[in-house]
């Protein structure tokens, strides 16, 4: 993927980047600023055009945004407008569904989320960590075949974020969705993704690929738990230190072109 | 510390004592939410004015003919309300101005937001209204009323297409702003829930678009009342500016004085309705 700025000499966001994922696995996308995880998650949406390169979902390309690929952004995309159920009940009200349906799948999801108390409150009265219950209950209205995480979890409290974390792991086990999790957190990104790709900047390529135990464990166990255990701490470190030079890496190649 | 908290409510509606929320600010100075309101200085200074009208005027420091007494206003506005004005009743001299206002705010905004819609979404139409919005849109309206005469002479048609002008522009730019302003991630959001390019339009950019559009129709109100004043001024027989411009005619400053209080007090209450409205029908607006 070449960027072109207007006015700025051309920069390579993505390249290379290869990646197969089976229906189903939950990934996660690591990587310092500037690596391309969200020009990446731009792609797959179709909301930008590869120069180079193709997405294929379930064997059919990807050239536009589809309601079988549904997104979660990190805030201010919800319809502010609109309470709590009507923002829940876009995708199947816009796909021409009746109400009774509709009316089915929005009670079933208010109820996974935990806000069956708040259907009829306009969402900008709401917190932000139930601002982004609302945004995972409207995009699982739709059923979508993958469901599009771009650092959903980047504005809330740390306190908020740990509980949020366990509601994505109970819905990705619960519904079976395949999921692709972009975030800054380390600890998020290895907790959560089943799979994780760490990506390096400039130009934005895939670095390590790892495969995890914990987002299994995570069910069973307590998050707290698993988080303090030697193996998540061992491997938290080792991949806050690749990330680290990356970064020192980048500030050297800065010092010297200026 | 008991004694200041008991502070009577008199006292804090008047703006003398410290309310619960100002009393517990260290840094006043500089903060302009600690600050009280200072109700009981408003009042004096609106005695004092009053009192120096009457002073001025009884005493014979001021000619009626620059500004007439007390009385004098009292009793043409009685006049005025029970007889009218030229044989035109008070209510209808307001309501004419009114007429013409609403009209002009309502034929831009239904010409206005399509078009300011349009020029966000599609490149055709942006680039033919572009130059001739941009170029016309810092020509204050008063300056079409010698080319609208010329075209439409004087009657109400006249008057309503220059307010419709004033209108429109405002309304243009305040549509396009509003699709401008909308969040990226609300469109995207929109599109991989399944929506078509039209339900995008209908569900996501237009209410997005709406805080804007409604700041562009409080501009308009704002902007019209003043314009159809001046309009009134320079050719009308009916309107709450030519009552005063032939008020002038015959020296009767009582009226002048009764038209120039009225404009003030619709212009500050379209306002306030605008606001209510604002409040009413949008809101989300600032807590997005």
């Amino acid at each position: 993927m070449t960027f072109t700025i207007p006015g700025m000499d051309p920069i390579h966001a993505l390249k290379d980047v290869s990646f197969r994922l089976e229906s189903g696995e939950l990934l996660s996308v690591l990587g310092p600023s500037g690596c391309g995880k969200t020009t990446l998650l731009n792609i797959i949406a179709g909301f930008l055009a590869p120069t180079e390169g193709e997405v294929m979902l379930d064997g059919k390309l990807v050239i536009g945004p589809s309601a079988e690929r549904g997104m979660v952004f990190q805030q201010g995309a919800l319809f502010e407008w609109l309470t709590v159920e009507k923002n829940i009940a876009y995708g199947p009200t816009m796909a021409g569904k009746s109400r009774m349906e509709t009316r089915e799948i929005v009670d079933h999801l208010l109820e996974t989320v935990g806000l069956q108390d708040f259907a009829n409150k306009p969402v900008y009265q709401l917190s932000g960590g139930m601002q982004q219950r609302v945004a995972l209950a409207r995009c699982l209205a739709n059923d979508p075949e993958i469901i599009l995480m771009d650092e959903p979890l980047g504005a809330l409290d740390a306190l908020t974020r740990e509980k949020m974390q366990g509601l994505i792991l109970k819905l990705w086990k619960e519904t079976g969705k395949t999921i692709i999790l972009i975030t800054h957190s380390v600890e998020e990104a290895i907790f959560l993704g089943e799979r994780l790709m760490v990506m390096a900047p400039r130009p934005g390529r895939i670095k390590r690929e790892y495969r995890l135990p914990f987002a299994g464990r995570g069910l069973a166990e307590d998050p707290r738990e698993i988080k303090a255990a030697s193996d998540f701490i061992e491997k938290r470190e080792e991949i806050l230190s690749m990330i680290w030079d990356m970064e020192e890496e980048i500030m050297g190649q800065r010092s010297e072109t200026n | 510390m008991s004694n200041k908290n008991q502070q009577s409510s008199l006292m804090i509606w008047l703006g003398l004592a410290d309310n619960s929320f100002t009393r517990q600010k260290t840094v006043k100075f500089g903060d302009p939410s600690a600050i009280n309101s200072g109700r009981a200085y408003g009042l004096i200074m609106v005695a004092g004015l009053l009192f120096l009208w009457w002073i001025s005027t009884n005493y014979g420091w001021i000619k009626p003919i620059y500004w007439p007494p007390f009385s004098e206003v009292g009793s043409r506005l009685v006049k005025l309300l029970s007889e009218g004005y030229r044989n035109v009743s008070l209510w209808n001299h307001v309501s004419a101005s009114v007429f013409r206002v609403l009209s002009g705010v309502f034929y831009g905004a239904l010409i206005g937001i399509p078009l300011g819609l349009a020029m966000g979404l599609s490149s055709i139409v942006r680039g033919m209204f572009d130059p001739v919005v941009e170029f016309i849109r810092p020509i204050p309206p008063l300056a079409l009323i010698p080319l609208i005469i010329l075209w439409f002479g004087i009657d109400e048609f006249a008057k309503i297409f220059l307010l419709f002008l004033a209108a429109l522009f405002i309304m243009i730019i305040a549509a396009r702003s509003g699709v401008n302003g909308v969040n990226i991630s609300k469109v995207h959001a929109a599109y991989s829930l399944g929506a078509s390019k039209f339900q995008v339009l209908r569900t996501v950019i237009l209410p997005n678009a709406l805080p804007e559009i409604f700041t562009g129709l409080r501009i308009s109100m704002g902007v019209c009342w003043g314009t159809v004043v001046a309009a009134e001024l320079v050719a009308a027989d009916k309107g709450i500016g030519s009552m005063i411009m032939i008020a002038k005619n015959f020296l009767q400053t009582d009226t002048v004085i009764i038209g120039i209080s009225i404009i003030g007090l619709i212009g500050f209450s379209i306002e306030i309705v605008m606001r209510a409205l604002e409040r009413w029908l949008i809101p989300w607006h600032g807590s997005g």
